[in-house]
């Protein structure tokens, strides 16, 4: 029998998808040429959710880091943005990459502080270091402190040459942000690490014992978050061309429907948050005249799916149809086709 | 004087904050969670007194005795028909379906209340004072505010330490499975002390609509008023949580007294720097 068996991570489905993906990719990439301005900024905008969403289910779907204070880091890379180039003058896109890295370094003392709080703590704690950059951010009078400030046009015009020029660069950025925070998050879980956090998540006690620097580890994921989440922060508000500290920092639009997004989509998948994201559009697209109903329904629906189907869209597909898109876990499979084993471990 | 003005406002605060904060310990301790409309939950219990007392005619502090029994339902069925199913292992579903709640109240507050914001008006008894020296005096209505605060904190402890519904929650707290072999419907235990918790809630409601004003966005900033005196007290502490509630209305009326936009700032850097030294609280609870 030795031969007849071999260890793999990709499934037929997933080499299929994988082909669609990067067709998906190659139209997305060309958009300019097929799509309109008012397009381009709607797809501006789901790249960014898509980020952000990405990296919220790191921490919470796969590092059991459950926060509702990312909206931190959406709000320190937007005013990093705009500190970096009205003050510093450099140019939005190196400002951009830059706030990440402040993000990043940001995360390490916050991490020091929140770890300190177990559980479901820790998700409130994360939103009391929301609301201390929210109310430091209206300290800074240089960026018009509580009422914010706009980016000066001499920093808009000098991005590209002429206005399409730079729509299509907004955009470009938006995909290429996308594309690294969701490479970063597959290489990441793919890496020993992800394998240290599936052990985490399955049983953290038994995997300390056996070696798993549990901390380190969830302080790697932390400043992960912290770097994706405020580079999405500086593109979400490179694209507003405008900034406050209650836009900012706001929970609803930076949490609350990032959170709805993973869990429609699914948490602890790496497609989750992308279906999501798509779905929550095309119900904004659809419902968001009806204002704060419209929101009501989003909270039932979010409550409805933790209660009925907590794994989501992509979750109820996986499980349904044995759909493995973006595979984790290695398997074994038998070299004969049609007869593929289950996986090692139910992911759960 | 100012000063000591200002702190002394301070502590009577930290009575209403203590009362956010006991809510929230209660159902901590029984049954590990961590309600984060808790806040929007405080927030409809004022709403809740402003329809009673206008459609009745009542006091506000009298209007207690149909919120309190009220929410106290409301609370026992959120918790039998919604919140214990998503109690387990996984840390995801109570706290997400709390979160989606927090959104359905603030924006049904807003769909039925509009946002513009509401006072409560309790008499004279807002404007009385005690005078204690030329300069100095306590308002009426913060000190027995913070009367409230500390006899109801008592009441609890008497409730969890002396009575066989406090014996049911720290068995049911100690050992969800063991106390189903002894009889205890653990669901049920559960429905209880979220109901008692949405009755301290009624509580700061009142208080907090009679204080200043209201309007429905203003829950999380109070879930997070409470869940800071939980944590400067001492998590497990109900005590504790009365003096985490001080310590952060000193914190914040010092904060104001320096300049107005450091008044919140200054009660979380107090929290922050309380997570930093002692990060398990003032008064924990004493491990067995």
């Amino acid at each position: 029998m030795s031969g007849a068996f071999t260890i793999t991570r990709g499934t037929r489905v997933s080499r299929i998808l994988a082909v669609g993906a990067f067709a998906a990719l190659a139209a997305l990439a060309c958009a300019p040429l097929w799509a309109q301005a008012s397009s381009l900024n709607l797809l501006t905008q789901i790249f960014a959710y898509v980020a952000l969403a990405t990296m919220w289910n790191l921490l919470a779907g796969f590092s059991g880091l459950v926060s509702v204070g990312q909206q931190a880091y959406v709000g320190i890379g937007g005013y990093a943005l705009f500190a970096l180039t009205i003050v510093g003058g450099l140019h939005p896109l190196v400002a951009l990459v830059a706030a990440g890295v402040i993000g990043g370094l940001i995360a390490i003392p916050v991490a020091g502080l929140l770890f300190r709080l177990r559980g479901a703590y820790f998700a409130i704690g994360s939103w009391v270091v929301a609301e201390v950059f929210r109310l430091l951010a209206s300290q800074i009078s240089s960026l018009g402190g509580g009422s914010g400030t706009s980016l000066p046009a001499r920093i808009v015009t000098g991005m590209a040459d002429g206005r399409q020029a730079r729509e299509f660069m907004i955009y470009w950025t938006g995909l290429a942000l996308v594309m690294v925070v969701l490479g970063l998050t597959i290489l990441l879980l793919r890496s020993r690490w992800g394998l240290a956090l599936r052990a985490i998540h399955h049983n953290e006690l038994a995997a300390r014992s056996n070696g798993v620097e549990v901390t380190r580890i969830k302080l790697l994921v932390y400043v992960v978050a912290g770097f994706g989440t405020a580079m999405a922060g500086a593109l979400i508000f490179l694209q507003k061309l405008r900034i406050s500290p209650d836009a900012a920092f706001s929970v609803n639009d930076w949490t609350a429907f990032v959170i709805f997004m993973a869990v429609i989509g699914g948490v602890g998948r790496i497609e989750g948050p992308i279906i999501g994201a798509i779905l929550f559009f095309f119900l904004r697209q659809a419902l968001s005249d009806l204002g704060s109903v419209y929101l009501m329904m989003l909270g039932l629906v979010a409550i409805v799916i933790m209660l009925r189907a907590p794994r989501g869209v992509a979750g109820w597909v996986a499980d349904r149809f044995g759909f493995e898109p973006v595979p984790l876990e290695r398997r074994l499979a038998s070299s004969k086709p049609n007869i593929e084993s289950k996986p090692e471990s139910a992911h759960v | 004087m100012d000063w000591l003005n200002s702190i002394l406002q301070g502590v009577l605060v930290g009575g209403l904050y203590a009362m956010f904060a006991a809510g929230l310990s209660l159902i901590f301790g029984v049954m590990r969670l961590v309600n984060i409309a808790h806040g929007d939950l405080v927030v409809m219990a004022a709403y809740l007194a402003l329809v009673v007392t206008q459609a009745l005619g009542m006091g506000p502090l009298a209007s207690l005795l149909i919120i309190a029994p009220l929410m106290a339902v409301i609370g026992y069925g959120l918790q039998r028909w919604l919140l214990n199913r998503t109690l387990g292992d996984d840390l995801l579903p109570p706290l997400l379906v709390t979160f989606g709640l927090s959104v359905i109240i603030q924006n049904g507050l807003l769909e039925i209340f509009s946002p513009d914001s509401r006072k409560l008006q309790a008499g004279a008894i807002e404007t009385a004072t005690i005078p204690i020296t030329p300069d100095l005096s306590i308002g009426v209505l913060p000190l027995v505010q913070f009367l409230v605060a500390v006899a109801m904190i008592g009441a609890l402890q008497a409730l969890f330490y002396r009575t066989a519904w406090g014996r049911a929650f720290r068995a049911t707290s100690d050992d969800q499975s063991t106390v189903q072999l002894v009889g205890v419907d653990n669901r049920h235990v559960f429905g209880l002390a979220m109901g008692l918790s949405l009755a301290v809630i009624s509580v700061a409601g009142v208080f907090l609509a009679v204080r200043s004003n209201f309007d429905p966005s203003m829950g999380p900033a109070r879930l997070i008023f409470g869940f800071e005196a939980v944590i400067i007290g001492g998590l497990g502490n109900l005590w504790g949580t009365l003096a985490g509630g001080v310590v952060l209305g000193v914190a914040q009326a010092i904060g104001a007294k320096i300049d107005p936009g450091w008044q919140l700032l200054a009660g979380h850097l107090a929290f922050l720097i309380v997570l930093a030294v002692r990060p398990e609280g003032f008064f924990p609870k004493v491990q067995a």
